[in-house]
């Protein structure tokens, strides 16, 4: 139950008119959004609301008509900065091109900041609408007093208040005076959903266009001043140490401009990556083995085997259908490498990085520099994707350490193999699912689960799109599955005497449109989940192409969502998409493995994330209608879509699956 | 170190590098041209793909050398002024993009196969080998079939 407070919307500038919001309105509480956060070191702690009165949504109209709203999320590439800018412009009734969107500074007037738990769309509906549709109020107002008519004879379009006889006048032309008054002569409440033309119509991205011209600017692109690229060398096992380090051949190469050692290794500052990664491969290290240097996969399965718990006695009588569940670890690799540019001064300090989030990420600068946290200045940059790599910050402390150590600003990147082989990972897990049938249904069922997360082992791991759910879900739809076939029943009929509601409108949804039961070739089939998080509901139905076991493919995906009141159609079909992709890689394809210490995998190369030739033919995105207040939708078709997956390789191959990824 | 001259974007550009370095660190970190990205280094995630002479080439393992008195092209010179070329228009049409890290190299890569395949099929586009973590594929599909239609 989401009990509804009133907004206090207030002005924090006489000049221009700017208002503030907080993020608690109307939003989430503590029980609805988590994070869970990367571990071990630099995160935040477990289970931390998203969305705090503490937090502000700021909203000024500029003298140049621009309308401008500081964005204190990250945009990463899941469209939260355009989804916002249609919420603002739909109440503001500003033309879309006219909002910009920047992303907020970390805050120092309290709040968490966080991005994640698919919750951005979920905290900023309301408070969003509400502030938009007060600084109307107020424009409106100021033109009619301006014009000596009756304010309720406006109206608005256009980024501009028109009056009946024809005057127009641009926001930015009413800004002064709008900030002057305090109670508006017209409703500043937000319009009624009937009366949306922005809110629930397709937008293409407000940043597009920088996106398809390269001037968008990530981390590695900003140009601060004499920051100098930046890079380290990082021992060949998990947690190694450096024992010593013999650096006269890398600094008498050319462009070297320090070489310093941190925790994680040594740092190399020079002229260009390419100098830097030239004295990096000069340094002379030996390495002090990290405390995993004997533990690899074999060992690691048996140990999360053993961590289940002892499976109780079924009920008498019944017959089991059961699996045990493994799936490997898996690499976030954002396309961006972490990348940090840090300014540390003796008595202050200024970084910019991308990052989920960024006021924890302060203190734990503060904690690492020995300065206030008043003195460390965050600037949030767009990320190269994310998918929860970016709840950590190491980049960030790193280059804070390294330049404070090297008396110079540096652009610090991590490599690929840094991220694969000493980023945070999705977790691996082992699950025990039993189902027990009596009298032709199940009558007790038990899925029990251990992460590597709870063996103390030193693998840095994180939360990854999805979380626990991506496995999870897979390892309960193939069981579904199993007993559907156990009981003579189809997979979709069987789930659809179960369901209830909007997840059977789902379910009906992908299996008509997808055409469940069509005849299929030999080697191919068909395979569905259902998956119900974050307020909101999604089916997934995948055919795949498994002629050749080996090297399977998904050739199409029908899927249908349910995420309460869309904001941008185009954008969640986005979401559902990309979380599609990775449904499909996680179970066929992509992970990591341990060997002896260290992850195997260094790039793309053989860490197999879906390419063009993985991606299916055909795709749909259905959105179910609902009037019910945003769902999240970011994570949300992940587990299904690696369920669906699963279950079609297991059908085109009779086989059933039991270890992720397929293809390993 | 030595000098490199070659063409970018259109204008000629001279630079002091030793004749190893990649060329994506030259257009980078020497020249300031930050469209093509770094996303692995060993030419497999071809983030940085761009176009020398024309032909589709990842920076990131072309050493400078190899580019004296050739005409490289980065995305930043596939525009021509404000007008986008058809392949950057069809992206915007489609809205392909989600975190657009990638796209730079996507759209060059694109161009590339149009200009030798104008009208691909589905498994020429298949063989497109650039990795969008945002799993925006689809989208990338649609986009190439629609600036075919238009080509």
């Amino acid at each position: 139950m989401t009990t509804r407070r009133r907004a206090i919307v207030y002005a924090v500038s006489a000049s221009t008119l700017t208002l503030a919001v907080p993020l608690g309105f109307g939003g989430l509480t503590a029980a609805d959004a988590e994070v869970a956060p990367p571990r071990p070191g630099a995160g935040p702690p477990t289970g931390v609301a998203v969305g705090s009165d503490a937090e502000k949504l700021v909203l000024e109209v500029t003298a140049a008509n621009r309308v401008v709203v500081r964005l204190p999320r990250v945009e990463v590439g899941q469209g939260i900065t355009t989804a916002t800018a249609m919420l603002i412009a739909e109440e503001l009734d500003a033309r879309l091109q006219d909002v910009d969107i920047p992303l907020a500074d970390a805050r120092t007037d309290g709040g968490n900041q966080y991005t994640g738990g698919s919750s951005s769309v979920r905290t900023l509906y309301d408070p969003a609408r509400k502030v938009a549709a007060v600084a109307r109020a107020r424009l409106v107002t100021a033109a009619a007093r301006q014009w000596r008519v009756p304010a309720r004879t406006l109206r608005t379009e256009n980024t501009m208040v028109i009056a009946p006889d024809g005057r127009t006048a641009t926001f930015g032309s009413l800004t002064a005076a709008a900030a002057r008054i305090s109670r508006p002569d017209v409703s500043s409440a937000p319009k009624p959903a009937s009366r949306h033309r922005i809110i629930g119509r397709p937008a293409t991205r407000i940043d597009a266009r920088d996106l398809v011209t390269g001037a968008a600017k990530y981390a590695g692109d900003l140009a601060v001043a004499g920051a100098m690229p930046t890079v380290v060398a990082r021992p060949p096992t998990l947690g190694g140490t450096v024992a010593t380090v013999d650096d006269a051949r890398a600094r008498a190469l050319p462009g070297v401009l320090a070489v310093v050692r941190i925790p994680s290794g040594v740092a190399v500052v020079a002229q260009t990556f390419y100098h830097a990664w030239q004295a990096r491969d000069a340094l002379r290290i030996t390495w002090q083995p990290g405390p995993m240097a004997t533990v690899s996969d074999a060992e690691i399965r048996s140990r999360l085997r053993a961590a289940l718990p002892r499976p109780a006695a079924p009920p008498r009588g019944s017959t089991q259908v059961q699996g045990e569940f493994e799936f490997a670890f898996v690499s976030h690799a954002p396309m961006e490498v972490l990348t940090a540019v840090a300014d540390v001064r003796a008595d202050r300090a200024e970084l910019w990085f991308s990052t989920q989030t960024p006021t924890d990420a302060r203190g734990s600068l503060a904690e690492a520099l020995r300065l206030p946290e008043r003195s460390i200045k965050v600037h949030v940059v767009r990320g190269g994707g994310s998918f929860g790599r970016r709840l950590g910050y190491e980049a960030a402390i790193e280059a804070a350490l390294i330049s404070k150590a090297a008396r110079r600003p540096v652009k610090l990147m991590w490599s690929r193999n840094d991220d694969m082989r000493h980023g945070g990972m999705r977790p691996a897990t082992c699950h025990r699912v039993r189902a027990s049938l009596a009298r032709g249904r199940v009558v007790a069922s038990v899925h029990d689960s251990a992460s590597v997360d709870e063996l103390s082992l030193p693998i840095p791991t994180g939360a990854w799109r999805s979380v626990d759910s991506g496995m999870s879900r897979t390892a309960d739809e193939i069981i579904t599955d199993e007993t559907a076939k156990a009981l003579g029943k189809d997979p979709v009929a069987y789930r659809r005497a179960l369901l209830r509601g909007s997840p059977r409108a789902a379910l009906d949804k992908v299996a008509a449109a997808g055409r469940w039961g069509r005849p299929l070739p030999a080697g191919w089939g068909q395979g569905v989940a259902v998956h119900e998080e974050y307020d909101s509901t999604v089916a997934c139905l995948a055919e795949i192409d498994a002629t050749d076991p080996r090297n399977p493919r998904v050739v199409a995906v029908t899927v249908a969502a349910d995420v309460g009141t869309v904001v941008n159609p185009l954008g969640l079909e986005a979401q559902l998409m990309g979380a599609t992709m990775d449904g499909i890689s996680t179970i066929l394809y992509a992970g990591l493995h341990i060997d002896r210490g260290a992850v195997r995998e260094g790039s793309f190369a053989d860490f197999r994330y879906a390419r063009q030739r993985h991606s299916p033919l055909r795709f749909a995105a259905h959105i179910m209608p609902s009037r019910r207040p945003p769902g999240g939708a970011g994570e949300l078709a992940v587990p299904a879509a690696a369920g669906a997956v699963a279950n079609a390789y297991a059908r085109a191959t009779g086989t059933r699956p039991r270890r992720f990824p397929i293809v390993f | 170190m030595s000098q490199h001259s070659f063409e970018l974007n259109g204008r000629p550009v001279t630079v002091d590098a030793p004749d190893d370095m990649p060329l994506l660190w030259v257009l980078r970190d020497l020249l300031g041209v930050t469209g093509p990205k770094y996303g692995c280094g060993v030419g497999v995630c071809r983030s940085c793909t761009s176009h020398l002479d024309g032909a589709e080439i990842q920076p990131c393992v072309v050493p400078v050398r190899d580019c004296a008195g050739r005409r490289v092209t980065t995305i930043e010179g596939l525009a021509c002024g404000d007008r986008l070329h058809p392949v950057q228009q069809a992206w915007l049409d489609c809205d392909v993009s989600q975190c657009g890290f990638c796209q730079p190299g996507q759209i060059m890569a694109a161009v590339a196969l149009l200009k030798g395949t104008p009208q691909p099929t589905d498994a020429d586009i298949d063989k497109i080998e650039n990795v969008c973590r945002c799993g925006t594929y689809h989208r990338v599909r649609k986009a190439i079939k629609q600036a075919a239609g238009r080509g």
